[in-house]
């Protein structure tokens, strides 16, 4: 422990001696920028309003070869995943996080076997609830805790990934501030942060033979996005 | 790795022999380029360039102010749980890395590519320790079997074909058998998803690199398209990120505006599939993800360039924007440069980190062109840094005595306007008279160098400064107009 201290002490004095002095300036820059956050260039294309914002977000993800159906009621939602995996010929399984936003719908009105918690290797496709998306390059956000085990969005082979229109924001930054107004104080550490804030752009992708692309290496091979508009 | 930067010019020589490492290249110089344009263009009109701006100056704040965000840094991630330990050397790190392993009685360990990971050469480490260490990248994963170094910071395994790729899985899986079909990239895909299936969902540590480390939150960030980074964090009990101190970035705003230029550099993607923060280890209510978070904080040489005039390569965010923009690199690849990081970027960081004795022919491997700095999302001037390298090589008398004799004649005449053009305009006119039949020379006394792997064009007689003084410039400067 102690040669690790030194070490430290060692880096540390080597950057304080290239740097300059502590002398309270620094410190303060510091600290400013610590609790200014300030945003920098938000890029255009994600400022849209209403259904357009909805629109750019769904033609994104498309771009990146996520699908994407948009229902007007979460009750709308256990019969599109059913759909979906009838249509793809998959199981009718699903591993799902047990996430109050998902609990309202009656989900005994399918025939889809349902089971919660985290992932297992065999599951063969995983339902979870986005915390937010982003317009600008159609991504999802996902965040971990008790009700939302995140190896659910990646050890199944499909993803289905549920989220309200209204939680669909324009840019990274916007998702940021959501995520900071709703969980500040939250961390027993004080912070906001969960272990896990996750970006999910499409599905699981890789270029590494040849620079060819192929989807679904590790992640999942397909990602379906249901999107509800109920306001 | 050990470095076998000191093999340079064998290993160019017989780099550029290799018809297959050159269809490769050429893949590699036509693809991202391409796409990268591609995805600047699907920004409004300037936002690229103001995002670049921005990123340089993040950067170059976060690096004056590094010692403080350091500790800032440490503070958040033990509020959260985890633990930081600071490394100077790689075998420091390489030795807490085993530390921890072994602490958690660790018989396998998944990996997601690091780069620091290769610079420290853990998986050498950790095998002979008793520990097996599993890439789970595809292109890592390929290089690992076949005991190769990456030869690109984004692709490792881009000098290879598919062909060769179907080789060494038939000689690695063991239960692969031997009349399964795998022609189709398709098939060589599913054989390595289901044999690292198993290694991810039974490896007790998992060791990521992080592409970020943020001050504000404690948090490291991951960015790939596979998802393997995320299997090997959220399934051990363990997780280690393994970084060089130079990753720290100021706050989640500052993070985000580094992304939007990384991904459109690197691979022309608007954003990566997955980009993921990771703030300590799994709370206790939490369903999964591991029990032990830890971070191995590595100086490996960086604090010493801070404060110098190579400081400027700490902003480096790895894209590898400027390897697929590199004639050189084109030509060559990445193994040729003889140690992890390669091209334009490689040439300037490596002497930095293991030193301008044991690395010298690399900034020399430079034609200049600038393009890399052109391309370059954090503004890197590199073909200033590799110029200020020579200047290092030629002080320290590093070069050969032929090439400092040459230079010094050179230098003598160059500082003689007057007579430089009375000696060499007549060698520009014979060589134009001489040459004017092919247009090009095949060979030159005293320039084998230059005209043994291509040809020199000859000149067409007359110098750039004798046409100026003819033209209507050359006239108002001699008639006193200025």
């Amino acid at each position: 422990m102690s040669a690790e201290k030194n070490m430290r002490r060692a880096i540390l004095d080597d950057l304080k001696r290239a740097l300059g002095p502590d002398d309270g300036v620094r410190r303060q820059a510091v600290a400013d920028r610590l609790s200014a956050k300030a945003r920098h260039l938000t890029p255009k294309r994600g400022q849209l309003e209403g259904t357009a914002r909805i629109d750019w977000f769904q033609s994104e993800a498309e771009r990146v070869n996520a699908t994407v159906q948009r229902v007007n009621s979460i009750d709308a939602v256990p019969q599109a995943i059913a759909d979906y995996l009838a249509a793809q010929n998959m199981p009718a399984s699903i591993r799902m996080t047990p996430d109050p936003r998902l609990k309202t719908p009656a989900w005994n009105k399918t025939a889809l076997s349902i089971s919660e918690g985290p992932a297992t290797g065999d599951d063969t496709a995983g339902v979870s609830h986005a915390f937010a998306g982003v317009a600008e390059t159609g991504t999802l956000v996902f965040t971990s805790g008790p009700d939302s085990p995140n190896t659910v969005n990646y050890l199944p082979p499909a993803h289905i990934a549920v989220i309200r229109a209204a939680d669909i924001e324009g840019c990274y930054e916007d998702a940021w501030a959501k995520l900071r107004s709703m969980r500040a104080g939250t961390e027993a550490s004080g912070g906001f942060m969960p272990r896990t804030v996750n970006w999910i752009t499409g599905p699981s992708r890789t270029a590494d033979i040849e620079l060819t692309l192929f989807l679904g290496i590790h992640g999942p091979k397909n990602l379906h996005i249901i999107v509800i508009e109920d306001d | 790795m050990e470095s076998q930067t000191r093999q340079f010019k064998s290993n160019a020589r017989a780099a550029m022999a290799d018809m297959q490492l050159a269809e490769a290249l050429g893949r590699l110089g036509h693809g991202f380029p391409l796409r990268r344009l591609e995805a600047i263009d699907r920004l409004a009109e300037d936002e690229f360039e103001k995002l670049r701006d921005t990123a340089r100056d993040i950067k170059n704040h976060t690096l004056a102010h590094l010692d403080l965000y350091l500790e800032e840094y440490e503070a958040r991630v033990t509020e959260a749980g985890g633990h930081v330990h600071w490394c100077r050397t790689a075998e420091d790190a390489r030795t807490k890395i085993l530390e921890i392993c072994r602490a958690a009685n660790a018989k396998t360990v998944t990996k997601s590519k690091s780069m620091i990971g290769e610079e420290i050469a853990i998986n050498d480490y950790l095998e002979a320790n008793g520990v097996a260490p599993i890439e789970t990248d595809l292109g890592e994963y390929i290089i690992q079997l076949r005991k190769e170094p990456p030869s690109h910071i984004i692709a490792p395994a881009v000098h290879l074909n598919k062909n060769q790729v179907e080789d060494t899985f038939r000689e690695a899986h063991q239960n692969l058998d031997p009349a399964r079909n795998l022609d189709d990239p398709k098939s060589l895909l599913e054989e390595a998803r289901n044999e690292l299936r198993e290694k991810f969902l039974n490896a007790d540590v998992g060791l990521t690199g992080a592409n970020f480390l943020i001050a504000e939150t404690g948090t490291n960030v991951l960015v790939t398209n596979e998802g393997n980074a995320d299997l090997t964090y959220s399934l051990p009990r363990v997780h280690i990120v393994i970084a060089s101190i130079e990753k720290i970035i100021p706050t989640l705003e500052d993070t985000t505006n580094v992304l939007r230029v990384l991904a459109r550099s690197g691979t022309g993607q608007d954003i990566t599939v997955y980009t993921s923060f990771c703030t300590g280890p799994k709370r206790v209510p939490d369903l999964d993800g591991p029990d032990e978070y830890h971070v191995v904080l590595l100086d490996n040489g960086r604090a010493d360039l801070v404060g110098t005039e190579f400081q400027e390569m700490l902003r480096c965010i790895r894209c590898g924007s400027c390897l697929n923009h590199c004639p050189v690199y084109g030509a060559i690849g990445g193994h040729a440069y003889g140690w992890v990081y390669s091209g334009p970027m490689g040439a300037v960081l490596i002497p930095g980190l293991i030193g301008i004795h044991e690395a010298g022919d690399l900034p020399n491997a430079s034609t200049l062109c600038g393009k890399c700095e052109t391309v370059c999302p954090m503004r890197i001037p590199l073909p200033r840094m590799l110029r200020a390298w020579r200047e290092k090589l030629f002080e320290r008398k590093a070069n050969s005595t032929t090439a400092r004799a040459g230079l010094a004649i050179w230098a003598w005449f160059a500082k003689r306007p007057r007579l430089y053009r009375a000696v060499t305009a007549p060698a520009v006119t014979a060589l134009a008279i001489i040459g004017r039949r092919r247009g090009r020379f095949r060979w030159l006394p005293l320039a084998g160098g230059w005209t043994g792997p291509r040809d020199l064009p000859a000149p067409q007689g007359d110098s750039f400064i004798a046409q100026y003084h003819r033209g209507p410039l050359g006239a108002a400067i001699r008639n006193g107009k200025s």
